[in-house]
């Protein structure tokens, strides 16, 4: 609490801060733009201690020498950061729709569809849900069980209270403050997310999911989230949710960072599926990611494993750098988009260990008149002797107004590196469509069922419960593909 | 006179804006077994393609019947709902789908069409088995990519499981002989005869005799020119044999 108290004596401080703090914490919105004022803001309200709140005016200072990225295979209006704004409270209670009836009935269709339990429903459509259901209880059993083991799992914010000392020694050490116009952005005024920590030897007991699914309300547009496993622990995390989530908020640019140490092992499951807009591409969400992780210790692992049916605008390149030796690095995707969507998608595997490994395997679906690029890089370092790389890239075309490109980078400078990449490019066959509808198979549903085909590779990587609603979802998001 | 099952009445059909079949007639009632043998072109597949409602054969004259209903406006799911089955003469792959998988997915698509509840899934493995093992099929090739690598008598035989899983009405196989060795021809037939009965009908496309003295058919009729040509018993078939094509195709041409 010496923390919280010394934070709140420095922001008083700080002559330039035009708001007296005390009427700064009755406001729930930051001011409209961005300004050090806004990161000050930020960082205040959330009682962080002071190199945070440094680190993150580094960040904002850096971001303004910055232009946007221009190179990736997508397209959209200029965004105006200064009309934005870049903190809100939680939505109180009196906010949110007060039951299922205030909810747009096309958005309950696909929850239907998807089989999810009505009391989610309306916790995913953000109604204000009743006592029973947001209640502490179902977390604390679970926290209960976790800090049995020394595993800490709380929002980053909570971490920067209660453990300052780890987030400082992790938070921007896989992605640095500098790293790219958007996770700049990011560092400086990153909202909340979550912070997972598994000590030595501990093979985390649960996915970290249905908790998280709960938990993940109102974490903003600028998530950060930060996983550590120690030596020769594991655990298997599990991000976002197969239901389209409702967002106001167009831009989204999460940063997520990731670190194993000797032996130990991550597995990061995510699928995404935030609001594509409409038709048009109108109203949808630009995504705009920066995950990765480092495999820091020898024979460590740090494995990947997406759905994308999502957002207007996906950009997103999931990697791993392989520092140990032995470390492997795995990419599993699916990407689907469908209408206007733009997907501009794929992975980076950085060898810099003896005998790392990587691979990559991944699958895209096109249909309407969406856009979508595999982009990935493979580089091998003068140190990797012996490093493996397996990539494999296949691209599903459904239609013929859609486009799917695949732009493969490799540089290896170790010659004992062995590199390999396969891709194809197919269509879904009217012979398929109409094999599988003389048996009985609707269109849609023919669909569906050739394109999970399709995506078996990948989706076989989900755990159980995940993987059974991503082959609903991947159904849904291509309905009206055929005519 | 009692209703057929199936009813073809001067039936003209195009692909691509070619004519293909000229005015075929064809009769099948209940619990029968007719085969339609006939040259390479002929339209005998044609035939099989238009009866499934496949997208780009466009019926330009004529009816087909089914229990008294025209099927010309329905698209294939709803004719495959109405027990209608194709075993394809190319069958096809689909990666990445299980064997298992798909015969689920074609069992659910009818009974959800037919406003029936879906299978249970402990009970659908069972009974898928049981087909399976009738027909040599081993548990390995259920859970393989439909027809992703089997050779072509392994497919032909996935066919003929589809079939007994889906336990048509109505049965149009497409030359399922061709490709299979004599012990293959001979499961396969056992299984085409266990589910002979008299409300299940079948049409029997083939090439070869040598079939039919395994599937014993109660009519045979030749297709040449996008007609029939000829029907008969089965000593038709005999003939054929014997005689070739020749005397036939030249009476289509006239
Ligand atoms: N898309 C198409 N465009 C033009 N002609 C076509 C098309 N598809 C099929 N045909 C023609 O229709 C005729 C009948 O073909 P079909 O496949 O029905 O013959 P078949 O009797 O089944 O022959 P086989 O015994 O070789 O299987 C052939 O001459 C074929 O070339
Ligand atoms: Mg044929």
């Amino acid at each position: 609490m010496a923390l919280n108290a010394q934070t709140i004596e420095q922001v008083r401080d700080l002559g330039k801060y035009k708001y007296g703090f005390e009427t700064e914490i009755e406001m729930e919105t930051a001011p409209k733009g961005l300004s050090e004022d806004t990161v000050r803001f930020i960082s205040a309200k959330k009682n962080e201690p002071e190199w945070m709140l440094e680190w993150r005016l580094r960040a904002y200072r850096h971001w303004l020498t910055m232009k946007t990225p221009e190179w990736a295979h997508v397209h959209y209006p200029p965004i105006d950061f200064q009309d934005s704004y870049y903190y809100a409270a939680p939505k109180s209670d009196d906010d949110r729709p007060k039951s299922l009836d205030e909810v747009d009935p096309k958005l309950l269709e696909t929850y239907k569809k998807l089989g999810i339990p009505l009391e989610e429903q309306k916790f995913l459509a953000g109604v204000a849900v009743d006592a029973v259901f947001d209640s502490v209880s179902v977390t604390t059993t679970y926290k209960k069980q976790l800090e049995d083991q020394g595993i800490i799992f709380c929002s980053i914010s909570e971490a920067l209270q209660t453990h300052p000392e780890l987030v400082r020694q992790y938070i921007g050490s896989v992605v640095p403050y500098t790293d790219n116009f958007y996770a700049t952005l990011n560092s400086a005024v990153f909202s909340d997310g979550s912070f997972v920590y598994i000590p030595k030897g501990v093979r985390c007991p649960m996915e970290l999911s249905t908790y998280f699914r709960i938990n993940a309300r109102d974490t903003g547009q600028f998530e950060r989230t930060l996983i550590i496993a120690d030596e020769g622990s594991y655990v298997s995390y599990l991000e976002g949710c197969t239901a389209p989530q409702r967002d106001e908020n167009q831009l989204h640019a999460a940063v997520v960072e990731l670190v194993t140490h000797d032996d130990a092992e991550i597995k990061y499951s995510t699928v995404q599926n935030w609001y594509p807009g409409d038709e048009d591409g109108k109203g949808g969400i630009y995504n705009f990611v920066t995950k990765r992780g480092a495999c820091r210790g020898r024979n460590s692992k740090i494995s990947w494993t997406q759905v994308e049916t999502g957002s207007a605008i996906t950009w997103k390149y999931p990697s791993c750098i392989l520092q140990g030796d032995n470390s492997v690095g795995e990419f599993y995707s699916v990407a689907i988009t469908n209408n206007a969507q733009q997907a501009d998608t794929g992975t980076k595997m950085i060898h810099l260990g003896k005998n790392t490994s990587s691979r990559i395997i991944s699958k895209g679906i096109s249909a309407g008149k969406a856009e979508q690029t595999y982009r990935g890089l493979v580089r091998i370092g003068p140190r990797a002797t012996g490093a493996r790389n397996y990539t494999q890239c296949d691209s599903l075309l459904i239609g013929d107004k859609c486009g799917a490109h695949t732009v493969p980078y490799i540089e290896s400078r170790n010659r004992t590196a062995r590199v390999e990449h396969e891709a194809t490019t197919s269509k879904i066959s009217d012979d398929q469509l109409f094999y599988c509808r003389q048996r009985g198979i609707g269109a849609e549903d023919a669909v569906a069922l050739i394109v999970n085909g399709f995506c078996r590779d990948v989706l076989q990587h989900l755990p159980m419960e995940f993987a059974v609603e991503a082959q609903k979802l991947v159904g849904i998001s291509l309905e009206g593909s055929v005519g | 006179m009692t209703q057929k099952m199936l009813e073809i009445k001067d039936l003209h059909a195009t692909v691509d804006g070619k004519e293909i079949l000229k005015g075929l007639n064809l009769s099948i009632g209940a619990g029968e077994v007719h085969a339609i043998m006939g040259p390479n072109g002929s339209g005998k597949s044609t035939l099989s393609y238009v009866l499934a409602g496949r997208d780009g054969y466009e019926v330009t004259g004529g009816d087909v019947l089914y229990d008294g209903e025209s099927l010309v406006d329905l698209v294939p799911e709803e004719r495959a709902a109405k027990g209608l089955f194709l075993a394809f003469q190319y069958p096809v792959e689909i990666p990445g789908v299980t064997n298992m998988i798909f015969l689920k997915n074609a069992v659910n698509g009818v009974r959800k069409q037919r406003g029936e509840p879906e299978l249970d899934a402990m009970e659908f493995l069972k009974f898928v088995r049981v087909k399976a093992k009738a027909l040599s099929m081993t548990d390995d090739m259920l859970k393989r990519a439909v027809n992703v690598g089997f050779s072509g008598g392994e497919k032909k035989r996935n066919e003929i499981l589809q079939m007994a899983v889906l336990e048509p009405r109505l049965a149009v196989l497409d030359e399922t002989d061709s490709g299979l060795d004599i012990d293959a021809l001979k499961v396969v037939a056992d299984g085409v005869n266990a589910l002979r009965g008299p409300e299940r009908s079948m049409l029997v496309i083939t090439h070869y005799q040598r079939l039919l003295d395994y599937i014993v058919p109660d009519h045979v009729h030749i297709l040449a020119g996008g007609r029939i040509v000829r029907s008969g018993d089965k000593g038709l078939a005999l003939e054929l044999e014997e005689r070739g094509y020749a005397e036939f195709v030249d009476q289509a041409a006239a």
